[in-house]
């Protein structure tokens, strides 16, 4: 288990951190402290992108970098707060590596977060008619019909 | 001059279920850059979970794939059980490890028999899924259903696993060993599959670590990582089973890491019925409360990730779903440039990503004219063989 060693390494970087089980580990940090705590988390101590989750709260947007170590199996979840919900923006992880390239697209197009440094924010899962501005994972998005017209093909 | 065209490869196929749409940039046969544009299977399961009920998102995440059906439950029920602090029962463990690993070898064979028919050996694509049938019927035997078993259920399993089933499973197995030992010969000796596989689609280690990609992917490319083992769920760390890592990162080593996988798998399953204990398969769960959980099952094809957050309700507040496929087929923008076309179709395959876009591929010219259908492109790399073969028997 790393993460005693963990918590040294980022001692003054988070603040709160909750062990609900040996194996998963939550802390909260801030929004401008991610590309360093990403940079401890995969280039000293080894660990993989496991995925990152966006959620729509009521007052803020709260994204969970998940971040496993698979020597011991340990999950370390990186959540971070963006209050600004007219403009959410956050710094890229894609320089640092790639495994960020996909999730970051679909966390832009389904929450309309904006990630600062990705070049390619193109619709990854939705299509590319989906209209500017509807983020169907936003509470907000109540979809009752389809957002566009199904353009009309011929049956041949 | 250009001499850049353009191979459209998908999007849709009738063998599989996920179609993707690979766009090729050649230079005469070789490719030289690829496109990968996803999302025409997208059903919005994240959403729509939000509106469900904590037992109904189960049988809504096993209808998110149809050969690795009941990862996504799984992974579901662990991370629900996560969330409430709970462990199930001993014996509903070993009943989900024996579906999951059940699973594995049916999903392996399909692919294994895809794989064969995309270079041209429609002989192995006839025997893989030939001995994958009765390992359906065996889903069918215990789980009343061949795919979609529906055997997963927050707190434990949804049914037990009759007494009289374990001789016939373990009949069945028996049988299967004797078919991955002709497989498992046939990859080793055949100079063709050689010619065809090996030094091709290379995914680097340093790459395999870029891309956080994960299952045989990763393992094939010297990454050993094997979420049973790291972050051991159910009963895997009760049990003696090895995790099979090879360092070369081509399309070889991915048949060979999928096939040495199914006689680990075969292990699990039979060292399982000899220890599975007697009693309760399933705790009662009433109410959710308010937290969070992360399930992770190895999935056929590598970690499958869910988050879940409750609020207090019946329903999830958020329900996160990533599947292995999301992290490996982004490789294939480095392990595909480079190669020629007539590898293409075998290497996009490898990293088994649902695969289905081949043979609804086309050939464009810059002007748009058509001039090759998706038939031809298999056609394509099973002519090369055909080459291949005939160098090597002349």
């Amino acid at each position: 288990m790393i993460k005693d060693d963990v918590k040294k390494k980022l001692e003054g970087k988070f603040k709160e951190w909750r062990v609900k089980n040996p194996r998963r580990i939550y802390l909260v940090i801030d929004k401008v402290d991610l590309r360093e705590v990403a940079e401890v988390l995969y280039s000293h101590f080894k660990m993989r992108l496991s995925t990152v989750s966006g959620i729509d709260n009521e007052d803020n947007f709260e994204l969970i970098y998940h971040f496993g170590y698979d020597k011991t199996g340990e999950i370390f979840s990186i959540r971070i707060f963006i209050k600004n919900k007219d403009n959410p923006k956050i710094d890229s992880l894609t320089p640092m590596f790639r495994a960020g390239e996909w999730i970051e697209r679909e966390i832009h197009e389904m929450l309309g977060i904006d990630f600062v440094g990705n070049k390619n924010l193109e619709h990854l899962l939705l299509d590319h008619d989906w209209p500017e501005g509807n983020y169907p994972l936003r509470k907000s998005c109540i979809l009752e019909k389809r957002p566009y017209p199904l353009e009309e093909r011929d049956n041949e | 001059m250009n001499k850049r065209k353009i191979v459209p490869i998908g999007p849709y196929h009738p063998l599989q279920e996920e179609p993707e749409f690979f766009r090729l940039v050649v230079e005469g046969e070789k490719v030289v850059d690829v496109e990968i544009e996803i999302g025409y299977n997208h059903r919005g399961i994240e959403k729509l979970s939000e509106s469900k009920h904590w037992d109904q998102v189960t049988f809504l995440v096993e209808r998110i794939c149809g050969i690795c059906s009941t990862s996504h439950p799984f992974a579901y029920v662990l991370a629900v059980e996560d969330l409430l602090g709970i462990v199930c029962p001993e014996r509903g463990s070993y009943i989900r490890m024996i579906i999951a690993e059940l699973e594995r070898i049916h999903s392996h064979l399909l692919w294994l028999g895809l794989a064969g028919h995309f270079i041209g050996y429609n002989t192995v694509w006839m025997w893989a899924w030939r001995a994958r049938e009765p390992i359906l019927d065996l889903f069918e035997l215990i789980t009343g259903n061949r795919n979609s078993y529906a055997m997963m259920k927050v707190g434990g399993a949804r049914r037990d696993i009759k007494e009289e089933d374990y001789p016939v499973i373990k009949k069945t197995l028996k049988e299967l060993y004797k078919e991955l030992n002709l497989f498992k010969k046939a990859v080793e000796d055949d100079p063709i599959i050689h010619k065809r596989t090996k030094g091709v689609g290379i995914l680097t280690k340093k790459d395999a670590i870029s891309f956080g990609v994960v299952g045989p992917t990763a393992r094939a490319s010297g990454v050993d990582i094997d979420v049973r083992r790291d972050d051991s769920y159910a009963c895997y760390d009760k049990i003696d089973w090895d995790v099979v890592v090879l360092d070369e990162g081509d399309v070889y080593a991915k048949v060979v890491a999928r096939i040495m996988e199914m006689y680990e798998s075969c292990s699990i399953i039979e060292k399982s019925l000899a220890k599975i204990p007697q009693g309760e398969i399933a705790i009662e769960v009433r109410d959710i409360p308010e937290g969070e959980g992360i399930g992770r099952v190895e999935a056929p094809r590598g970690e499958c990730f869910h988050y879940v957050r409750s609020d207090g309700t019946n329903r999830p507040v958020r329900h996160k779903v990533r599947a292995p496929s999301f992290m490996n087929v982004p490789t294939n923008l480095v392990t595909v440039p480079g190669y020629t076309i007539s590898d293409a179709a075998i290497t996009l395959a490898a990293v088994d990503p649902c695969y289905c876009c081949t043979e609804r591929s086309a050939v464009f010219s810059p002007k748009g004219e058509k001039i090759l259908n998706g038939e031809e492109l298999i056609k394509l790399s099973q002519e090369k063989t055909q080459r291949l073969r005939n160098k090597i028997t002349s």
